[in-house]
C-alpha cells in the first residue's frame, strides 16, 4: 500500500523543525514528496509538474513560513488548489428546449460506455424523464444484446437495428424517439482508439447526424499517463461537453481525473462506483482530491459500509442485541461483514486518523483470520454460551484453531467486554454503534 | 501468418510506444551530450510518461547513474543502449519466447483460466487465444463462466464461432463455478486439447467476487487435479500504477501464472509491465496489438525490448 502523503510530509517537516528554520528550499523538498504521490496516483507527469509549480508559488509565501504546522498548511494549499483544478461547481447535463434531448456517449474500448449508458438512463428515468437507449455499437460482438438485456433490467426501451450502420441507426433513432414520445435519447457508441482514423470518422458522422445536446466522454479511472492523449484526441474530434469517470469503486487513486481536467476544460459530470445499475454518482471534486493525495476518504468508507452491510442481517442483529442474545455466531457474522468491505489496510487508509498508526498495529489482517479460526473451533453450544468454555475446552479450541490458550482467553475476555457494552446499548441506534465499535483483532 | 508478418505486426502494434519512447530518448541523446542531472531528469520524464511508474523509474535511473560512474563514462552516446540493458534486466529476459502451452496427450486437456478487471478485453483475448490453438490444430472448448455481464455469453459465442471452438456453459445467471466444472466435463468428454475458461470482470477490491474466483479455481482443481494449469490475468495497456495492485490481488487470490497485455495498438506505452515484472516477477505471456482475430501474439521479451528500442530503419521512429 502507498504510504500516505500526509505522513511523509509530516515526517519531512519534523526534520525541518529540528533545524529550526523553514526555507524555500525545504518547501521544495517536501513538494518532491507531493510530486511522487501524484505520479503514483497516475497524474500525468507534465500535469504534476505544472501543478507543483503553481503550488510552490503559493507555498513559499508567508502563510506557510509563519504557520505552526507547516505540513498541514501545505496540504491544505495543495488540496484547495486541486479541488479548484478539478472544478468547483456541479455541472448538469443539458436538456433540449425542444425534445428529445440527445446524448452521445463515446470513449475507448472497455471504459464502460454501455454500463454507463444504462445507468444514466435509469438515473434520468428516476427523475421523471422518458429515456430511450440506442445501440449504435455495431462493431463489438453482442454489444447490442448487452444493451438490450440492460434495457430490460431497468425497463427502458432500446432502439436497435441489426445490420444497419451506426450513422443510420443514430438518425433513425431520433425519428423513433419522436414517434414514441421519448424525451431523451442516449446513444451508446462502439469503443474506439483515438488513433483509429476510420472509427473516429464514424463517430464524427454519428455526431453530425444526431446534433447532440450533450456529448459525454467515458474514461476508466485506472488509466495511466495516456489519459491526457486520449482525452485530448477525443476532444479535438468531438468537442465533448463532459467527462464520466468509471470504476471508481476500485482502489485506483484516480489521478487521470486531474490530468484530463488539466488538458481539457470540461467538467467531470458523473462517476461510476459499482456494477449495479444504480451505482452512478455526481462528481465531488473534494473526494477525488483526497483520494489522489492519499489523504483518506471517510465519506467513501461510510458509503462502502452502507453498501456492503446486509441491512436485513443488521436488523436481525439489532433485535438480538436488544434482547442481549449476542453470541459468537453473530460476532462471526459481523466480522465477515467488515471483511467484505475490503482488506483492512485499505479500509484503514480511508480513515484519516488511522493512517497514522504504525503499520500492523491493531490492523493485522491475520489477527482477524485468527479470531475467525478460534470461533470456528468452538462447538455450537460454546458459541451460544461462552461462559461454559473452561480450561480444557480452551486447550481444545486453541489446538483446533492453531492458536494458543492465551489467544483464546484474550478473545473470550474481549467478547465478554463487548457483551457488557452491548447490554448498555439496549436503546438508541444500535446499528450505528456497531459500526463505530472496535473489534478485537488480537 | 508467416513469421515476418508476425514481426511486422508486432512492430506496427508497438510503433506508437516506440515512436514516443525511443524517438524521445534519441532526441535527448542528440541534444544532451553528457549524462548529467538534466539528462537524467529528462529521461525520468520519458519513463514516467510511459507508465513505468515512479519507483521503477527511480531504480532505473539509479542504476544508470551508477554504471556511468563505475564504468567511467559520461557521454550520452550509450544512453539508449544502457536503457535497453536496464529494462531487459528488469524484464528478466531469458532466451526464447514461450510457445503456446500444451499438455501431453495422456494428461490433456490443458486448462486455462482467464481473469481480470472489467473492460480489459478478457473475452476478446479468449477468442484470439482459441483461434491460435485452432490454427495449431488443437481441439478447443471454451467455458462461458462470465455469468454476470449482460450478453457476455453471446459475445463469447460469436468469438468461439469465428475461432472454430466449442462452447460449454448454460444460460445467464447460472453459477460460474458450475459452468467451469461443466466446461471441464465437456473438455474431457470431447477429448479436447485445451479448455479456456472465461470469468466475469471484477475489480480486485471486491472481496466477495474474489472469493467467487477462488471457488471457481477450487472447483476446477477438484474436477481435474492440477487444473487450471495456467491462470492468465488480462491487463489493459492503458492502465497506470493500479496495474500493480491488480496483479498483486489477483495473484493472491488465484495464483496468476502469466499476463496478457491488451490494447497495445493505442498510444499507451504498457510501461506498467516493466514495473510488474520488476516488482512481482510474473511473466507476460501474450500481447494484443489489434482488433482482428490474429492480433494476439506470444510475448517475446527480447522482441518487446528490441521493438521498444530498435533504431533500424524498419522499426525506426516516425520523425
Amino acid at each position: 500500500m502507498f504510504e500516505s502523503l500526509s505522513q511523509k510530509l509530516e515526517l519531512a517537516f519534523k526534520k525541518l523543525r529540528g533545524q529550526g528554520r523553514i526555507t524555500p528550499q525545504n518547501v521544495e523538498e517536501s513538494l518532491r514528496e507531493v510530486r511522487r504521490a501524484l505520479l503514483e496516483a497516475d497524474v500525468n507527469y507534465r500535469v504534476a509538474k505544472q501543478f507543483i509549480d503553481s503550488v510552490q508559488v503559493r507555498a513559499v509565501g508567508q502563510e506557510v513560513l509563519s504557520s505552526v504546522t507547516p505540513g498541514q498548511q501545505i496540504i491544505k494549499i495543495i488540496f484547495d488548489e486541486m479541488v479548484q483544478l478539478l472544478g468547483n461547481t456541479r455541472a448538469d447535463i443539458a436538456t433540449a428546449s425542444n425534445p428529445p434531448t440527445v446524448i452521445l456517449v463515446a470513449g475507448l474500448q472497455g471504459s464502460g460506455k454501455t454500463t454507463f449508458s444504462a445507468k444514466l438512463a435509469l438515473h434520468l428515468k428516476s427523475k421523471g424523464r422518458l429515456p430511450l437507449l440506442v445501440a449504435a455499437d455495431v462493431h463489438r460482438p453482442a454489444a447490442i444484446d448487452q444493451l438490450e438485456t440492460l434495457g430490460q433490467q431497468i425497463e427502458i426501451p432500446v432502439y436497435a437495428d441489426r445490420g444497419a450502420g451506426a450513422v443510420k441507426i443514430a438518425g433513425d433513432a431520433v425519428a423513433f424517439a419522436r414517434k414514441n414520445i421519448r424525451d431523451t435519447i442516449i446513444v451508446d457508441t462502439a469503443g474506439r482508439l483515438h488513433v483509429d482514423e476510420e472509427m473516429m470518422r464514424e463517430v464524427e458522422a454519428v455526431k453530425a447526424v444526431l446534433a447532440p445536446h450533450e456529448i459525454l466522454f467515458v474514461v476508466d479511472s485506472m488509466t495511466g499517463q495516456d489519459a491526457v492523449t486520449t482525452a485530448k484526441a477525443f476532444h479535438d474530434r468531438l468537442n465533448y461537453d463532459g467527462i464520466v469517470l468509471t470504476k471508481l469503486d476500485g482502489d485506483s487513486r484516480g489521478g487521470a481525473a486531474l490530468s484530463i481536467r488539466a488538458v481539457v476544460e470540461k467538467p467531470i459530470k458523473f462517476v461510476g462506483i459499482g456494477e449495479k445499475l444504480d451505482a452512478l454518482e455526481p462528481f465531488y471534486p473534494d473526494r477525488i482530491a483526497s483520494r489522489i493525495l492519499g489523504m483518506g476518504d471517510i465519506v467513501t468508507l461510510v458509503e462502502k459500509a452502507h453498501q456492503q452491510i446486509d441491512v436485513e442481517k443488521a436488523t436481525r442483529l439489532e433485535e438480538k442485541l436488544r434482547k442481549s442474545q449476542f453470541t459468537f455466531d453473530d460476532f462471526l457474522d459481523q466480522l465477515r461483514e467488515i471483511r467484505k468491505m475490503g482488506p483492512l489496510s485499505q479500509i484503514a487508509s480511508m480513515i484519516p486518523g488511522l493512517n497514522r498508526l504504525p503499520a500492523n498495529a491493531e490492523l493485522d489482517e491475520r489477527g482477524l483470520v485468527r479470531v475467525e479460526a478460534i470461533i470456528q473451533s468452538m462447538t455450537r453450544e460454546e458459541r451460544q454460551r461462552p461462559a461454559m468454555i473452561n480450561g480444557s475446552r480452551r486447550r481444545r479450541i486453541a489446538l483446533g484453531s492453531g492458536t494458543t490458550v492465551k489467544d483464546v482467553s484474550r478473545l473470550l475476555k474481549q467478547f465478554e467486554e463487548m457483551q457488557r457494552m452491548m447490554k448498555r446499548l439496549s436503546k438508541g441506534n444500535v446499528r450505528r454503534t456497531m459500526q463505530q465499535m472496535r473489534f478485537p483483532t488480537n | 501468418m508467416g513469421f515476418l508478418d508476425a514481426v511486422a505486426k508486432f512492430r506496427s502494434g508497438l510503433a506508437r510506444t516506440r515512436d514516443s519512447l525511443m524517438a524521445r530518448v534519441q532526441q535527448l541523446a542528440a541534444t544532451h551530450t553528457r549524462i548529467d542531472d538534466e539528462t537524467l531528469e529528462q529521461l525520468e520524464e520519458i519513463l514516467l510518461g510511459a507508465d513505468v511508474g515512479p519507483a521503477t523509474t527511480t531504480e532505473i535511473l539509479r542504476r544508470l547513474k551508477e554504471r556511468a560512474r563505475t564504468e567511467g563514462f559520461d557521454s550520452s552516446d550509450r544512453l539508449s543502449e544502457l536503457l535497453k540493458d536496464e529494462v531487459a534486466r528488469l524484464l528478466h529476459v531469458d532466451g526464447e519466447p514461450a510457445p503456446l502451452p500444451i499438455l501431453p496427450t495422456s494428461q490433456r486437456p490443458l486448462v486455462i483460466m482467464v481473469v481480470g478487471v472489467n473492460g480489459v478485453g478478457k473475452t476478446t483475448t479468449i477468442g484470439k487465444l482459441a483461434w491460435q490453438y485452432r490454427q495449431a490444430g488443437k481441439r478447443v472448448v471454451i467455458g462461458a463462466a462470465d455469468t454476470f455481464r449482460a450478453a457476455a455469453k453471446e459475445q463469447l459465442d460469436i468469438w468461439a464461432q469465428r475461432a472454430g471452438a466449442e462452447i460449454a456453459g448454460q444460460s445467464q445467471s447460472a453459477d460460474p463455478a458450475s459452468v467451469a466444472f461443466e466446461a471441464l466435463n465437456t473438455g474431457v468428454a470431447h477429448d479436447a486439447d485445451v479448455v479456456i475458461v472465461d470469468t466475469a470482470g471484477r475489480l480486485h477490491t471486491k472481496l466477495n467476487l474474489m472469493e467467487e474466483l477462488k471457488k471457481i479455481r477450487r472447483v476446477m482443481d477438484k474436477r481435474l487435479p492440477g487444473a487450471p494449469h495456467e491462470v492468465l490475468l488480462v491487463l489493459d495497456a492503458t492502465t497506470g500504477q493500479n496495474g500493480l495492485q491488480q496483479v498483486r490481488m489477483f495473484t493472491d487470490a488465484v495464483q496468476v501464472t502469466g499476463l496478457v497485455l491488451t490494447k497495445l495498438d493505442g498510444t499507451a506505452k504498457g510501461g506498467i509491465v516493466i514495473a510488474v515484472s520488476h516488482d512481482l516477477g510474473i511473466p507476460v505471456r501474450f500481447i494484443g496489438v489489434g482488433e482482428a482475430i490474429d492480433d494476439l501474439q506470444p510475448f517475446d521479451r527480447r522482441a518487446f525490448i528490441d521493438a521498444l528500442f530498435d533504431q533500424s530503419p524498419s522499426g525506426g521512429s516516425s520523425e
